[in-house]
């Protein structure tokens, strides 16, 4: 009893945080090694389409992107409401590609550069017509290897009734 | 002498938990995570040369063709996408030639001669929204998918899909043999633009 009494009496000792930065640094480190640094401003919306029969991009230093969609509501009084390509932070137009992707090109060593992917992230509300387009001037370019961005489906009967 | 006697005051550590925060939310708000899937194709070069391409017999293509509306035309017939991967399969696997040993096709004298003749052949409209194209190519690639799947059980008694890429690389070289992709694509039609 005399004991118990005796520990009330005392006051809460302080919570012994001297570990905390260690969790915290582990914590920064995980994130550090887990994530790559945000490369563009998404001025487009994609709503990426699902699939079921998807791969994993491998090898990210390799993969360039192609944006493709409608301007985003803070662009679209400026841009209109028309889906169109972006390439890194801007706004481009089909003429653009070419030389975006040879010059993508030749940031690579010789031995990467046939490795190189072009992933279209295009939204899927937007007519083939100019992802037809972009993939004739990815032909002219010589960029044959293509990714169509996707987000995993759960079964390929969530697929069929899924709408646009 | 006796200055230096004295011992060194140890230093507050109270604010690194701060600092380390600080950075692991730095990083938390500029980095992203999401790891990039989706479905890998290949482009054909431009040809140069106006060479006519070999024939190939009409029954050894597989027309798909998508119009501005979405709606899907396959071999003359109305379908629903989600007919489309089964119709493939049964296209691909029908053996009409009777040369292919692992076929379960019908061998239905209209339907392909075999896996390595049969060709499927895709035409969609500028107007064709890229989503649906996508589901389309998802269905043609899944159909390969199930028919490799089918042809692994049976040789291997193992899922071709959860096979370890070096692990097993001999046998998904031969699996994929087995069936090789053709999946063609016409230019898009300007119909429905």
């Amino acid at each position: 009893m005399a004991v118990i009494k005796k520990k009330k009496d005392k006051a809460l000792p302080a919570v012994n945080t001297s570990a905390l930065p260690d969790i915290v640094f582990m914590l920064l480190f995980f994130f550090m090694v887990a994530t790559v640094m945000r490369e563009v401003d998404l001025k487009v919306s994609v709503n990426k389409p699902q699939a079921t029969e998807i791969q994993k991009l491998e090898r990210k230093s390799l993969v360039t992107y192609i944006y493709a969609g409608s301007p985003r509501q803070k662009y679209q009084d400026k841009f209109g409401k028309t889906p169109r390509i972006q390439l890194n932070d801007a706004f481009a137009s089909l003429d653009d590609v070419q030389p975006f992707v040879i010059q993508e090109r030749e940031t690579k060593t010789e031995e990467e550069r046939p490795m190189m992917t072009m992933s279209i992230k295009a939204d899927k509300t937007v007519k083939m017509g100019l992802i037809s387009d972009i993939k004739l001037e990815l032909r002219k370019a010589q960029a044959y290897k293509i990714n169509y961005s996707s987000n995993p489906a759960k079964d390929a009967q969530a697929l069929y009734t899924a709408d646009y | 002498m006796a200055r230096n006697k004295r011992a060194i005051p140890e230093i507050n550590a109270g604010s690194m938990a701060d600092i380390a925060f600080l950075l692991l939310i730095f990083y938390l708000v500029t980095t992203t995570m999401d790891t990039d899937k989706g479905i890998n194709r290949k482009l054909p070069p431009i040809d140069e040369l106006t060479e006519e391409p070999p024939p190939i017999k009409e029954r050894n293509i597989f027309t798909v063709l998508v119009n501005s509306n979405d709606q899907l035309l396959v071999e003359d017939e109305y379908l629903e996408i989600s007919e489309l991967r089964a119709k493939a399969m049964e296209f691909i696997d029908n053996n009409g030639d009777g040369s292919c040993t692992y076929c379960k096709g019908y061998g239905i004298s209209t339907s392909s001669d075999n896996p390595v003749k049969a060709v499927i052949s895709l035409q969609n409209d500028r107007g064709t929204s890229y989503g649906m194209y996508v589901k389309v190519q998802n269905e043609l690639v899944a159909a390969y998918e199930d028919l490799r799947e089918i042809y692994a059980e049976n040789e291997y008694g193992r899922s071709y899909r959860s096979m370890d890429p070096e692990e097993d690389e001999e046998i998904i070289k031969e699996v994929k043999n087995a069936y090789q992709q053709k999946i063609s694509e016409a230019e898009p039609l300007n119909i429905g633009g």
